[in-house]
């Protein structure tokens, strides 16, 4: 076995300073009846070049269709040293940074990555990362409860249904009841009144549904329940941070940073709040201090909101996070700078505009939705079924419409378009609509 | 070091009898088990405790200890100075180092407390 | 060393983007005003150069599993197979959006049923999810099962009560406090596992299960396993495996023969897959009969060559994760089982105790152990014996090139050593441990200033981490 070192003299030699006689003596503590229970898989041990043929196998079996998607995944591009330098072990294989002699790199790009989430977002601290923007969402519900109190959450219908999905196996799990708030003919959320026991309010920008939501005077209606925003961090190149708007807790879904689609995972949450609420906050965060000697230097602080040390006090009981998929955001957003990251951001904007435009023009093809929106935009016609089969044998994903109808949004489906996207994929797009024109 | 005047809980808290009032903190014990605190959480002034429930939480780098009410009272005064300076309990526990002054309740708790030789029994000292 | 942001200086960049073809005042007019970003977001502006030097000298001050021995108690940092990262980057499966339709992904749902099948094998247990991206998300999802499960039998209102070994690794209490069950510590006995007597009063009507880690977190493997599960399924309980110490059995003996009704696997541990500074990990459950039909949705199925994503499950807890999972770090753990084979799979646990035991019989003669039998993977030592605290001893192996055990944990020894040395280390660097041990004991002796002042060559001395916690400072500030 080529992972394991000990030869038949090393493991003559280990036995014999334990005093057992042979290897299944170690194992004398299990019930003898357990271990007679085990069964095999029936596997034979393979040699590196089966094992990479067979996955390989498997990897091109996949048919890799041009994604205009979509939910909170997008297809950026990813420059070359984001994987480059991210690739380098000393980062992946490390664990996390406890003992911060020998964790400097890590601890000091975890300072540099926090710094900025809360320059992105408008926040004023920012944890080291959480598993994805479904569960940062979640937590961030539980955190707003620890601080106000009360027993429902608005959730809007527009709110991405993935990430609804685990607020809501959350919430139950809470015992905290998830009301919801519809939209409007533009598409934006309606909030009528705030009944009494609110925890907070939930508000994703841009929503589920492609459009920029208002944002302005939302914190100021809730009073001391908390705004929860959940963002697409590109938008951020160009969209006003909601910090500006008085959030109390900003996340979101990360993997646009730098991380490739993955099949969903690992995917990044992003987790930023205000500073007096810093103590109650989940996660792990890096901070500066200095040694022994008066140098400058980074370790893991405020650790007794953790689990490891309050235990079932603890903000949360995470512990794992997504660390390399952050370093990938820190060395993206890096390499991007703020001109970058707006460049992005309006290819992002013109592109998905011009395709907009241009499926208007098809009869039987309207936008869903009359508001603002920023790369992601819902369609609606008479077979939405029809088109995205279309689309899928023409090499083309969209957000099909089961995922509009779980947002209440009948006989559409959506598209989302990154800097990516050519102009020879966007045409192909509408050769296949124009076949679907009435 | 262990005060004469004081009374004592078996959770190594001090209280000081100020006629009505019972002004608590943590012993020099508790204090160097605990090492450097770095951040307490107060009670908020006119919070209804009861005895033996959790009034503040007091944290070093590696541990969140709780207090308890020793006796069960009203709270009417927290040490707000101990938000910036938190040091304050290692350097001065019996002191400047206080936690927070409660209205004592019902009288007869006070006797159920330790004296300074019981603390010192309990602490092997 | 500074961050990146030392490194700027206006007008420079590190890479450039295509342009657009309207003005970015026009294309901005799609944003409603009040909406629109008023001032650029600070980020570093530096040279390519610059980041690609700046990031690389930051990899050099951090120690992996690829730079020397990580005998880290609890983590399993075991050697990380290269294959997988290459297989992991195939654009076949990186490049795949969730959203993909299934008969476009078939190659990837193949992998993710195939691992699912195999992990069920492994724990011997007939369900599995693989969404939990990591082991306390695997906790809370086991506990959102037991909840769900007693909600349907109409007894949630009573059972209250989560029991937990005394030696429980933090996020075992957190988890069950995130579900609202009450947490009930267990103490160990003498032997260091759990007290049967102690038990037998706690349990009740009002408990809903256990949560166990096998073996504990001394490294010892509960003899009476079998008495504890059918304890608690006597008065209805269910039980809970915590699987972070599975390097212990793999491929010996299975959760399912020891009355689990839920496991969770660490990949990121016991199957080979990195830590990643922190994560990702991956924490699938598997689970006995009774939980199947509250399992998060969608499962992943095979109907006759084909494979699918099921989201029948009326009972179902939810979803836990955006969407299927950490998908690549399960590609990893896939290739890992692959290669090995069962005979692998018994060579890994054969190692690994094999290991945790030389050093034990090698370094009790000078560090206390105070639960000195028949160690599974890891075991604990304490300090206390050497009138040295722990922590020190900790800093003084960076001296001698290794990363230190675990400090300070389980709670339930007083100044701790959590020493696992896992099955990828050779006898030469164990031997190389021992005689950095024994040196240090006698250095604790002769000159404990050398452990007091440890480390002694590493890019920072030993932090203040009680300014940095008086005076939290967690960002840049804009100069």
């Amino acid at each position: 076995m080529e992972y394991i070192p000990h030869t038949r003299a090393d493991i003559e030699r280990m036995l014999r300073a334990i005093g057992v006689g042979d290897v299944d003596d170690l194992f004398s503590d299990i019930p003898a009846e357990i271990r007679a229970r085990y069964r095999p898989l029936g596997l034979s041990p393979r040699s590196e070049l089966e094992v990479r043929r067979e996955l390989e196998g498997r990897a091109i079996k996949n048919r890799r269709l041009v994604p205009f998607l979509g939910l909170g995944l997008y297809d950026h591009y990813i420059p070359a040293v984001v994987n480059e330098l991210s690739s380098r072990s000393e980062f992946y294989t490390a664990y996390t940074p406890y003992q911060a002699e020998v964790s400097q790199g890590t601890l000091t790009w975890m300072f540099e990555y926090q710094t900025m989430i809360c320059e992105l977002t408008g926040m004023e601290v920012a944890n080291a990362s959480m598993y994805d923007g479904g569960t940062a969402l979640a937590e961030a519900v539980l955190m707003a409860r620890r601080i106000v109190g009360g027993d429902k959450v608005l959730v809007p219908r527009s709110l991405n249904p993935l990430h609804r999905g685990v607020v809501e196996t959350y919430c139950r799990g809470a015992g905290i009841e998830v009301v919801d708030l519809p939209f409007d003919e533009a598409g934006r959320l309606v909030l009528e009144e705030v009944p009494e026991g609110v925890i907070a309010l939930i508000v994703q920008q841009p929503n589920g549904l492609g459009i920029i939501e208002d944002l302005s005077g939302l914190k100021e209606r809730l009073g001391d329940a908390f705004l929860i925003v959940s963002v697409y961090p590109i938008a951020l190149g160009v969209l006003e941070p909601p910090g500006s708007f008085g959030a109390d807790i900003v996340v979101g879904e990360g993997q646009p940073l730098g991380n490739p689609l993955s099949f969903g995972g690992p995917l990044l949450g992003i987790f930023a709040t205000r500073r007096k609420y810093l103590r109650m906050m989940p996660g792990r965060v890096s901070g500066r201090t200095v040694d022994v000697e008066g140098k400058e230097g980074y370790v893991m602080t405020l650790q007794t909101r953790e689990q490891h040390i309050r235990r079932e006090r603890a903000t949360s009981n995470i512990c794992t996070n997504s660390a390399l998929c952050a370093l990938r955001a820190t060395i993206y957003l890096a390499a991007l700078g703020p001109e970058g990251l707006q460049q992005i951001a309006l290819l992002c904007l013109e592109r998905a505009h011009e395709l907009a435009q241009e499926i208007e023009r098809i009869p039987g093809f309207e936008l869903a939705f009359k508001g603002p929106f920023f790369n992601e935009f819902a369609v609606r016609c008479s077979d939405p079924e029809g088109v995205t089969r279309d689309l899928w044998e023409a090499g083309f994903a969209v957000v099909p419409p089961v995922y509009l109808e779980r947002m209440g949004v009948e006989r559409a489906f959506s598209l989302a378009l990154t800097e990516k996207r050519t102009e020879e994929e966007i045409q192909g797009v509408l050769e296949v609509l124009r076949e679907h024109a009435r | 070091m262990v005060p004469q005047e004081l009374r004592y809980t078996k959770s190594h808290e001090w209280v000081r009898v100020e006629g009505g009032t019972a002004r608590v903190g943590i012993t020099d014990y508790a204090q160097k088990k605990l090492g450097d605190v770095v951040y307490v959480e107060l009670p908020e002034v006119g919070k209804k405790l009861k005895k033996g429930e959790v009034a503040v939480t007091v944290e070093s780098v590696k541990a969140a200890e709780s207090v308890y009410a020793p006796v069960s009272g009203e709270v009417v005064e927290v040490n707000e100075e101990l938000v910036s300076t938190p040091g304050a309990i290692n350097q001065d526990p019996y002191g400047n180092g206080w936690l927070f002054v409660l209205k004592v309740e019902n009288e007869d708790e006070l006797s159920e407390l330790l004296d300074a030789e019981a603390y010192k029994k309990l602490i092997g000292e | 060393m500074g961050t990146i942001y030392r490194k700027e200086k206006e007008g420079r960049r590190a890479t450039t983007w295509p342009g657009t073809k309207r003005a970015p005042e026009e294309l901005l007019q799609y944003i409603p005003e009040g909406l629109r970003r008023r001032e650029p977001p600070w980020l570093p502006q530096v040279s390519q150069g610059d980041l690609v030097r700046h990031y690389t000298e930051l990899s050099r001050m951090n120690y992996g599993v690829d730079t020397g021995f990580y005998p880290l108690g609890s983590c399993t940092m075991k050697y990380n197979p290269k294959l997988h990262e290459e297989l992991a980057q195939h654009p076949g499966f990186a490049d795949l959006h969730p959203l993909f339709p299934e008969e476009a992904v078939q190659g990837m749902l193949e992998v993710l049923w195939q691992l699912g099948e195999l992990l069920k094998g492994i724990a011997g247990m007939p369900g599995v999810t693989l969404q939990p991206a990591a082991g306390a998300h695997g906790e809370l999802t086991g506990m959102l099962l037991i909840r769900r499960y007693f909600e349907d039998q109409g007894e949630l209102e009573k059972r209250t009560k989560i029991l937990l070994p005394d030696s429980a690794h933090g996020t075992n209490p957190a988890s069950a406090a995130m579900v609202g069950f009450e947490v009930v510590s267990v103490p160990s006995n003498r032997e260091g596992t759990v007290d049967l007597a102690a038990l037998e009063e706690r349990l009740g009507e009002d408990v809903a299960g256990i949560m166990l880690t096998v073996p504990n977190t001394l490294g010892i493997f509960e003899r009476d396993i079998l008495r504890i599960t059918e304890m608690v399924h006597d008065v209805g309980g269910l039980c809970y495996f915590d699987g972070a110490n599975l390097n212990a059995f793999l491929g010996r003996a299975r959760p399912g023969d020891m009355g689990a009704d839920i496991f969770h696997f660490n990949l990121h541990k016991t199957f080979s897959t990195p830590h990643g500074s922190g994560g990702p990990g991956a924490g699938p459950l598997t689970v006995s009969e009774p939980l199947l039909p509250y399992l998060p949705i969608p499962q992943i199925v095979r109907e006759d060559d084909r494979f699918r994503l099921f989201y029948d499950l009326p009972k179902s807890i939810g979803r836990v994760h955006s969407f299927f999972g950490n998908v690549l770090v399960m590609v990893k753990a896939l290739a890992y089982i692959l290669t090995l084979g069962d005979e692998g799979l018994r060579e890994v646990s054969a190692g690994a105790v094999l290991a945790a035991n030389y050093l034990r019989v090698r370094l009790r003669d000078v560090y206390r152990v105070p639960y000195d039998g028949l160690c599974k993977h890891e075991f604990v030592a304490s300090t206390a014996n050497l009138g040295v605290k722990a922590r020190d001893v900790a800093k003084r192996l960076i001296d001698y090139g290794f990363h230190p055990p675990t400090v300070y944990f389980p709670l339930i020894v007083e100044e701790a050593l959590m020493i696992e040395p896992t099955e990828t280390e050779t006898l030469e660097t164990l031997d190389h441990f021992i005689e950095a041990m024994r040196r240090i004991a006698e250095e604790a002796q002769r000159e404990p200033e050398l452990l007091a002042e440890a480390p002694h060559n590493t890019p920072v001395r030993r932090l203040d981490e009680v300014k940095a916690a008086r005076e939290p400072v967690l960002r840049e500030e804009r100069p």
